[in-house]
């Protein structure tokens, strides 16, 4: 209808209104399957990590009525009497039907020798009193008396407990209350974080290191020459992570061609260990995590016209500074990129220092995998990979923020 | 030697050193990257029980071991099984969000790339942890069917970014034409946008199988003897001991990796000859 638009000229706007609301529509109707896919297989088990580092429904799920008389109770001294007596019959239940080992395992990541207390305790325990139930708890294990253990038998009856998140950073909740860092011996956690972000650090830093000057010569050659040393560096790039760690213990071991070549060069007397510690790890680590670095470089370098750096060398500028203050500055949109995508997957590393590092050498994720896998203290290993993914997503968000998520390109 | 330098004549000294030094970190880097992969390969051949050179003597013998091997094929064939699987799901999904993410600006549309992005970032012990309480109880553990879901998850990034990627270079007059001419859109999309960026979807795809079949840590935690992979199969031999059957099967790998990459390479050419001739 040509001449209905020129008769009511109103129209065309709301037209154009609706087209645009018909394409934002579409739109959304096209992204929905993968948001929904995403949302259920993806966030929603991430959100659920996220909640079990909070979880505390060991005790309050075998032993409500303990749970709620001690929430019920101010925490001063000890619990009243409804509390011992619920905790007593509660007790007695749960080492009938067996379940108390979930409990007796909750209460053991605070005071290490509450699993024998508990089984002891409840071994024959009586179904009356021997006068208060206090006093017959008491008079089985001193430890019934002790304020202390009603005060982590408080903080374990509460839905929700800050315990595991505390710990993940070596701090827990003293007798008063109050945050404290736990003693030096127990004390591992910063460490292990801090050894992760040192690791990526270096491994970043040698990636960049390698990896600049080589982008930087495939920049400058022409584009035939470029495309073909560009397959070196893609072959790693499409070759399994496993068979690169795998050909890197080959490499690297005692009777290993590295080891062989040194020796025959006469630079060592003696095979030296290269593998299963902090050397393995960066040198496995930088390989597999170059081509993440070579390539945003490579293609900010490609952008790069050569006439600024020939300007300024007419205009008197050595070549050295006409690369510092000319060329440098526009690659720094490379660089930022590469760092922080090397880094950001360097944190998150677990295969490769699992087969080629030592036990000082295990990165956070190890110890994520070893309290889900081994331990089985999933509140622990929820605490961690939490705090991990903390770290994880703030750096992601200044990826976000300095690069753009829509500038992450491969290949 | 000139010409590779590629120097004026009256090029300085220190200008030469320059250029011959940048040539040699270039040579060392690139060493750096190929040669440990293809060390593994002669190694394969051995005849010998060690992963050493010199090699005693040629032989196939590792690689019969490794093909007479039922834990090794069975391997296979699951990791097979599950990156088609995801490949599938992912380029689908990728795809789909991909056309939609390109069209019209709407309200949260960076959020949403984010959130898209975001399975490529986050660390895959807390993706394997998270997908291991959640599938724990709906018997999702110790299935093909989970580990194919939380690899689709984990292969749609790199869909998303590759077909993206080909779309920027789309001309949207083309689906407009073939609109004004009386096409659907169905028709219009698989007449005129599926055969322009088809190479970025089969890009986008070859990422997909290549992320799936190449994952170890969530095969980890959610796969049994039953449904072992191929990649935890070389975990555990990395792990335990190293023999040749491992050098074997990492050179199989190799040629896969070599086939998946020329047809990448043939794929961009393709894409920048079309766009060459816009």
């Amino acid at each position: 209808m040509p001449g209905s638009a020129s008769e009511r000229p109103v129209n065309l706007k709301a037209q154009l209104r609706r087209t645009e609301r018909r394409r934002k529509l579409e739109a959304a109707a096209l992204v929905a399957p993968l948001f929904v896919f995403l949302a259920v297989f993806f966030l929603a088990p991430i959100g659920l990590m996220l909640v079990r580092s909070v979880d505390n429904s060991e005790l309050p799920s075998v032993m409500p009525d303990t749970a709620a008389a001690l929430r019920a109770w101010d925490g001063a001294g000890l619990p009243p009497e409804e509390a011992f007596a619920a905790f007593a019959r509660e007790l007695a239940a749960g080492q009938r039907d067996r379940s108390l080992s979930g409990v007796a395992k909750r209460l053991t990541y605070e005071i290490p020798n509450m699993r024998s207390v508990l089984f002891a305790t409840a071994r024959g325990l009586p179904d009356t009193p021997d006068g208060t139930w206090r006093q017959t708890l008491t008079a089985r294990n001193p430890a019934w008396g002790e304020p202390e253990t009603w005060a982590v038998m408080r903080r374990a009856a509460a839905p929700v407990t800050p315990y595991y998140l505390l710990a993940a950073v070596d701090r827990e909740i003293d007798a008063s209350g109050s945050v404290v860092r736990v003693s030096a011996d127990r004390a591992i956690y910063v460490d292990i974080f801090a050894r992760t972000f040192w690791i990526a650090a270096v491994v970043t830093a040698w990636c960049l290191a390698l990896g600049y000057p080589l982008a930087y010569k495939l920049a400058s050659l022409p584009p035939r020459v470029s495309n073909l040393l560009m397959i070196l560096v893609l072959l790693p790039f499409w070759t399994s992570i496993l068979v690169r760690t795998g050909a890197w213990v080959v490499l690297l071991q005692r009777e290993g061609p590295i080891n062989e070549a040194l020796q025959w060069i006469g630079l060592i007397g003696e095979p030296i260990q290269l593998v299963y510690n902090r050397v393995g790890v960066y040198v496995a680590m930088v390989h597999i995590l170059l081509p993440f670095m070579v390539l945003p470089l490579y293609s900010v370098m490609r952008g790069i016209s050569p006439v600024y750096v020939r300007a300024a060398t007419s205009l008197g500028a050595t070549p050295f500074t006409a690369f510092r203050r000319v060329y440098l500055p526009q690659t720094v949109p490379g660089v930022g990129a590469g760092c922080l995508l090397v880094f950001i997957l360097g944190v998150g590393y677990y295969i490769t220092p699992a087969l080629v590092g030592g036990a000082g050498d295990q990165m956070v994720s190890y110890f994520v995998a070893f309290f889900t896998n081994q331990t089985i203290n999933w509140g622990m290993a929820a605490a961690l990979g939490s705090v991990l993914l903390m770290a994880t997503l703030l750096l992601y968000w200044v990826y976000a923020r300095l690069v753009g998520v829509d500038r992450m390109r491969m290949g | 030697m000139r010409s590779i330098l590629n120097l004026p004549p009256h090029a300085t000294p220190a200008q030469r050193a320059w250029h011959v030094g940048l040539w040699a970190i270039t040579v060392l880097v690139l060493g750096f990257l190929v040669l440990p992969i293809l060390v593994i390969v002669p190694l394969s051949f051995s005849s010998g029980s060690f992963l050493n050179f010199p090699l005693p003597g040629l032989s196939l013998r590792w690689y019969q071991e490794l093909l007479e091997s039922e834990r090794w094929l069975s391997s296979l064939r699951n990791s097979v099984v599950v990156a088609c699987a995801a490949t599938l799901l992912a380029t689908v999904l990728g795809t789909l969000a991909a056309l939609g993410l390109q069209r019209a600006s709407f309200p949260g549309r960076s959020l949403l790339l984010a959130l898209v992005i975001s399975p490529m970032v986050v660390p895959l012990v807390i993706v394997a942890v998270g997908v291991y309480f959640f599938y724990a109880p709906l018997g999702l553990t110790g299935s093909l069917v989970g580990l194919t879901l939380a690899h689709t998850a984990l292969a749609v990034p790199f869909v998303v970014i590759t077909v993206s990627a080909t779309l920027q270079g789309f001309d949207a007059n083309l689906s407009r034409a073939a609109a004004s001419l009386g096409a659907d859109p169905a028709t219009s999309f698989f007449r005129i946008t599926l055969p322009i960026i088809l190479p970025g979807v089969v890009s986008g795809a070859l990422f997909a199988f290549v992320t799936s079949f190449d994952e170890v840590v969530v095969a980890l935690f959610l796969t049994g003897p039953q449904e072992r992979t191929l990649p935890r199969q070389m975990f555990d031999g990395i792990r335990e001991n190293i023999s040749p059957v491992i050098a074997a099967a990492a050179t199989l790998l190799i040629v896969l990796s070599v086939l998946l990459m020329t047809v990448m390479e043939a794929l961009r050419r393709r894409g920048e000859r079309l766009r060459g001739i816009r």
